[in-house]
C-alpha cells in the first residue's frame, strides 16, 4: 500500500500546488466551486510491520476499534458485576459468598467502569476516532503518534483498575462518587490499595484522554476538508466534538481531587479530612472540606453526563434522518443546542448536592439554570420526532434502537425534571428513583444508540451487513427488558428504598418491594444475557454475513464514500472528497434518487428544489 | 407494523403501571406536604408529556413507514414551529420550577419555635442531644468526645450543662412542634432520613447541617441513612416516636442531662478512689505484714 501512496505523491504535490496557486483557474461564479485548500495535504505513516498495523497502530480507525473492543471488554466485567448485585438485591442469600463488602465493590466498580470506562470511552474513543477523519473527510487524525499513546495510555488505565480485584482488601467499594472520607478509611472495602488503583487508574485515563481529545479538537477544526464548513459538519461530529470540549475543561477536575485525595490518603495531608474520630481514637487529619471534594467531583461528573449524552444526541440524529430519508428537522438548532446544552452544563453540578449540607441557597441557582437546561434538551427531542413526521421510515433494527432511544431518553429526561426541582429532589435523592433516573437516560438511552450505531456502521467497519433477524431479537429483548428494569425502578425510590443498601431487613414499607426486586432482578438477568446474541450475531456475520458493498443505506455523508470498504489507511485513495452540500439532502423534491451525497456538486442536481447546500 | 404496536403497549402499560401500582410513597407523617404536590404536579405535567412524544413517534411509525416512491416532505426548519415549541416548552418548565423553589424556600428558612436537636452520627450509629431548661443546646467539639462526654459537650459552656443526652438511636418528637434538625457526624457522611417525613439532609463531619420539618402523625417511623457510608450503611437504622404533648412532656422528665451525667460520674470516680484507696491501704497491710 505504501508504494501505492508514494506512486501517488506526485498527484498529491500537484493538486495542493494547484490549491496553493490560487483560485485563478476557477471563478466564484462557477456553480460548483468550492474554495480551496489552504494547507497542503499531511503526509501519513504507513505502518511496516504487524506491529505497528495493528497493536501499535497510528491509524486513526484501528484504534477506534482497539478503544471500542477494551471498552466492551471492560462493559462485559460491568454487566457480569451488575447481575451480581442484582441477585443479591432479588434472592439474598442466594450467592453464598456476597458480603456486604463485596456487594458494595461490585457497586463500585460497576458504576466507575460503565460511565468512565465504557461510555466514555466507546463514544469518544471509540466512535470519535473512527468516525471524526472518515466525516470530516481527512486521512487521519492531525497527530496520529499521540493518538496511539492515547489508546495505550487508557489500555494501561483499564489494567490499573482491573489490578485492583486482586489486590489485597480488593477493589474499593467507595460508591463510584469516591466521597471521602469513608473513601480513605477503614469501614470502606478496599480502602488500602483498592482505591489508590482507582485513583491512579482515572489519573492515567484522564492523560490518556487529553491526548486522544486534542486529537479530535484539532481534526475537527483544522482537517476538514475542501467545503467542508463547521454547519455542514453530521450531527455525530457536533456532538462528539462538544462532548470533547466539555471533557478538556471537565477532566481536570477529575484529575486534581484524584491527586488531592492520593496525597490524603498516602502523605496524610487534609484537603478532604477534617478532624475524624475513629474508634474512639483521633486520627490525624483536620481542617479539610468533604464539601469541597463533591464539587469538584460534580464539577467533573455532570459534564460527565453530556460527554456521554451529546454524542449519543448526534449519532442518533444521523441515524434517525438516514433511516427515516428525510432531513433532520431543524439542524441549526440542533447544533445550538448541542453547543448550549454543552455549556449549560458547567452551571449545573450542584443539584447532585442539594441534601449534601452545601450552603442551602445555593439551591435556587442550580434548581433554575438545571430545569433551563431542559428547553435546548426538549427542542432536540421534538426535532428527531419531527424529523420522522413525513418521512418514509425504514423500520429496521437501527431504526429501532432510535425509537427505544427515544422512548427512554424522554422517560429519563422527564424524571430529570422532577430530580432538578431542588425541593422535589429532597424526598427522592438517595433513593432508588435516581438509581433508576441515571441508569434509563445515561444509562440506557445512549446504549440504545450505541446499539443503533453499531448495527449501522459495521457493514463500514467490516464490509458485511449484520442479520437483520437476531438484531431485531436483540432489540426487543433489551428494550422490553431494560424498560421493565428501570420504569418500575422509580417506584421503589417513591416508596422510599434508599439506594446502596446490601439489604432491607424488615422496614414494612421495604418488604413492600421484594415481589419487585426479584422480578427486576429476572429482567436484569435476560438483557444481560440478550447481549450475547449481538455477539453472537458479530461472528456469524464475519464468517458468513451477506457484504455490505459501498454505502448499503444509501447515506449521504463522507464514510460511506471512500474508496474501498473497509476503508484502507488513507480513507479516501487518491483525492480528498470535495464537499458542496449538508449531509441531509434526503428525499429532495425533483432529484432522482431519494439521496444527494454530500460530495454531489450542484451541477448534477441542478434541478432539484434543494434549499440548503 | 408489529414494532408501532409493541411501543404502544409499552406507553399504555406505563400508564395503567401507574395507576395501579401498589407501590407508591408511604402516608406522609410531616408538614411537607407541598413536596407531594408538586411531585404529583410534575407527574401530571412530565408524563403528559411523555405519553404525547411517544404516541406522536407511534403516529409515525404507523403512519410513514418505508413504501418505495413514498411523498417524503423536504423542509429543513420551521423557524415558527420552533419558536412556539421552545417557548410552551420554557412555559412549562417555569410553572414547575416555581412551586418547586417556593417549597425550597420553606425548606431553608426555619421557624422561629422550631425545636432544636442534635443528631449525633457514626459509623454506624445516632445519638441525639436536645436543650435543656435554657432553650439552648452547648457548643461542641469532636475533639471532648470520650467515655465521659460521649457528646463532645464543651464543659465551659454553661449551656451545655443541662442538655438532655439521649444515648439510643430512638428519639421521641413532640406532634405538630417544628423541629430543626442539627447534623453532625465524627467520621464520614450520613444521612438521617424518615420517609413518611419527606425531608432529609446529610450529615458532614467538620461541620453542622440542618434541616427542619414538623411531625404531625403520632406514632413510630424508622430512621434509615441515607448517605453511603461503609459496610454498616444499609443496617445503620434509628427510630422516631413522634408522641402527643402529656407522653412526650413524660417521657422527657426521665431522660438524663449532661450535669446528671457529671454528677453520675464524679460519684463513680469518688466511689473508685475509695476502693482504690482501700486496695492501697490493703496493700500497705500487706507489705507491712511480710516486712
Amino acid at each position: 500500500m505504501s508504494e501505492e501512496y508514494d506512486n501517488n505523491k506526485t498527484s498529491y504535490q500537484a493538486q495542493s500546488s494547484e490549491v496553493l496557486g490560487g483560485a485563478s483557474g476557477t471563478t466564484p461564479s462557477d456553480m460548483d466551486y468550492v474554495r480551496p485548500a489552504e494547507i497542503p495535504e499531511q503526509e501519513l505513516y504507513h505502518a511496516h510491520s504487524f506491529i505497528e498495523k495493528w497493536v501499535f497502530c497510528q491509524d486513526a480507525k484501528v484504534i477506534g476499534v482497539q478503544y471500542f473492543l477494551t471498552a466492551v471488554f471492560t462493559g462485559v466485567v460491568g454487566l457480569i458485576l451488575s447481575w451480581l448485585m442484582r441477585l443479591q438485591l432479588g434472592f439474598p442469600g442466594l450467592a453464598g459468598f456476597m458480603t456486604a463488602e463485596h456487594y458494595y465493590q461490585f457497586v463500585t466498580m460497576h458504576g466507575m467502569i460503565m460511565v468512565v470506562y465504557f461510555l466514555t470511552a466507546l463514544f469518544l474513543g471509540g466512535f470519535g476516532n473512527y468516525l471524526i477523519p472518515l466525516m470530516v473527510g481527512a486521512r487521519d487524525m492531525v497527530f496520529p503518534y499521540v493518538n496511539m499513546l492515547s489508546f495505550w495510555m487508557f489500555f494501561v488505565a483499564v489494567a490499573v483498575l482491573m489490578a485492583s480485584f486482586f489486590v489485597p482488601g480488593g477493589p474499593t467499594g467507595s460508591g463510584w462518587t469516591l466521597y471521602p472520607p469513608q473513601a480513605i478509611l477503614e469501614g470502606t472495602p478496599g480502602s488500602g490499595a483498592g482505591i489508590l488503583l482507582m485513583l491512579i487508574s482515572l489519573s492515567l485515563f484522564v492523560i490518556g484522554f487529553t491526548m486522544g481529545g486534542l486529537n479530535y479538537l484539532i481534526t475537527v477544526l483544522q482537517a476538514r476538508t475542501r467545503g467542508m464548513t463547521l454547519m455542514r459538519l453530521p450531527l455525530t461530529i457536533w456532538g462528539i466534538f462538544t462532548a470533547t470540549v466539555l471533557a478538556m475543561l471537565a477532566f481536570p477536575a477529575l484529575l486534581v481531587s484524584s491527586i488531592m485525595m492520593t496525597l490524603d490518603k498516602v502523605l496524610g495531608t487534609s484537603f478532604f479530612m477534617p478532624t475524624i474520630i475513629k474508634a474512639g481514637e483521633v486520627l490525624e487529619y483536620g481542617g479539610g472540606s468533604p464539601i469541597l471534594f463533591q464539587h469538584l467531583f460534580w464539577f467533573f461528573g455532570h459534564p460527565e453526563v453530556y460527554i456521554v449524552a451529546l454524542p449519543a444526541f448526534g449519532i442518533v440524529s444521523d441515524l434517525i434522518s438516514v433511516h427515516a430519508r428525510k432531513n433532520i428537522f431543524g439542524y441549526r438548532m440542533m447544533v445550538w443546542a448541542i453547543v448550549g446544552i454543552g455549556a449549560l452544563s458547567f452551571f449545573v453540578w450542584a443539584h447532585h448536592m442539594y441534601v449534601s449540607g452545601m450552603n442551602p441557597w445555593f439551591g435556587f441557582f442550580f434548581a433554575t439554570t438545571t430545569l433551563i437546561i431542559a428547553v435546548p434538551t426538549a427542542m432536540k427531542v421534538y426535532n428527531w420526532i419531527l424529523t420522522l413526521w413525513r418521512g418514509n421510515i425504514r423500520i429496521n433494527t437501527v431504526m429501532l434502537w432510535c425509537l427505544g432511544f427515544i422512548v427512554t431518553f424522554v422517560n429519563g429526561g422527564i424524571t430529570g425534571i422532577f430530580l432538578g426541582n431542588v425541593s422535589v429532589d429532597v424526598p427522592l435523592s438517595d433513593t432508588y428513583f435516581v438509581v433508576a433516573h441515571f441508569h434509563m437516560v445515561m444509562g440506557i438511552a445512549p446504549l440504545m444508540v450505541i446499539m443503533g450505531a453499531i448495527y449501522h456502521w459495521f457493514p463500514l467497519v467490516a464490509g458485511r451487513m449484520l442479520d437483520e433477524k437476531l438484531g431485531k431479537w436483540h432489540f426487543w429483548a433489551t428494550f422490553l427488558g431494560a424498560y421493565s428494569i428501570y420504569f418500575p425502578m422509580h417506584y421503589l425510590g417513591f416508596i422510599g428504598v434508599p439506594r446502596r443498601y446490601f439489604e432491607m431487613y424488615d422496614s414494612p414499607y421495604m418488604t413492600s418491594g421484594v415481589g419487585l426486586n426479584e422480578f427486576i432482578s429476572l429482567a436484569a438477568f435476560l438483557v444481560g444475557a440478550a447481549q450475547f446474541i449481538l455477539i453472537y450475531n458479530i461472528i456469524k456475520t464475519l464468517k458468513t454475513g451477506k457484504p455490505a458493498g459501498k454505502n448499503p443505506w444509501q447515506a449521504n455523508s463522507l464514510e460511506w464514500f471512500t474508496s474501498t470498504v473497509p476503508p484502507e489507511h488513507g480513507n479516501f485513495g487518491d483525492r480528498l472528497p470535495v464537499v458542496h452540500r449538508w449531509a441531509y439532502d434526503y428525499s429532495v423534491p425533483g432529484a432522482k434518487e431519494d439521496f444527494i451525497p454530500q460530495t454531489t456538486p450542484p451541477s448534477e442536481v441542478a434541478n432539484t428544489e434543494v434549499e440548503k447546500t | 407494523m408489529h414494532a408501532g404496536i409493541i411501543f404502544l403497549l409499552v406507553i399504555v402499560g406505563s400508564i395503567l403501571f401507574h395507576i395501579f401500582t401498589p407501590w407508591y410513597w408511604t402516608d406522609i407523617a410531616s408538614n411537607w406536604g407541598g413536596m407531594d404536590d408538586t411531585i404529583t404536579l410534575t407527574f401530571w405535567v412530565g408524563g403528559g408529556v411523555f405519553v404525547a412524544v411517544c404516541l406522536f413517534m407511534i403516529y409515525c411509525v404507523f403512519k410513514f413507514s418505508y413504501k418505495e416512491g413514498r411523498k417524503v416532505e423536504y423542509k429543513p426548519e420551521d423557524k415558527k414551529l420552533e419558536k412556539i415549541l421552545t417557548w410552551a416548552t420554557t412555559l412549562g418548565v417555569a410553572a414547575l420550577l416555581a412551586p418547586g423553589l417556593v417549597i425550597w424556600n420553606q425548606y431553608v428558612n426555619v421557624p422561629k419555635n422550631a425545636l432544636e436537636i442534635d443528631v449525633m452520627a457514626w459509623q454506624w450509629g445516632w445519638q441525639y442531644r436536645l436543650p435543656g431548661k435554657d432553650q439552648k443546646l452547648g457548643t461542641t467539639s469532636p475533639m471532648f468526645i470520650n467515655d465521659d462526654n460521649p457528646f463532645g459537650i464543651n464543659i465551659d459552656d454553661p449551656y451545655g450543662r443541662d442538655d438532655v443526652m439521649i444515648q439510643s438511636d430512638i428519639i421521641n418528637l413532640q406532634n405538630n412542634r417544628p423541629v430543626k434538625i442539627l447534623l453532625r457526624s465524627v467520621d464520614v457522611l450520613h444521612n438521617w432520613y424518615v420517609p413518611q417525613f419527606r425531608a432529609k439532609m446529610d450529615a458532614v463531619p467538620g461541620t453542622v447541617t440542618f434541616y427542619w420539618f414538623e411531625p404531625n402523625k403520632v406514632g413510630e417511623y424508622e430512621v434509615l441513612c441515607a448517605e453511603y457510608c461503609g459496610v454498616g450503611h444499609y443496617a445503620m437504622r434509628g427510630g422516631v416516636e413522634v408522641q402527643n404533648d402529656s407522653d412526650y412532656q413524660n417521657w422527657l422528665g426521665q431522660q438524663e442531662t449532661f450535669s446528671d451525667l457529671i454528677a453520675k460520674q464524679n460519684d463513680i470516680q469518688i466511689e473508685h478512689n475509695k476502693i482504690a484507696k482501700k486496695k492501697d491501704l490493703n496493700i500497705k497491710k500487706d507489705i507491712y505484714i511480710e516486712n
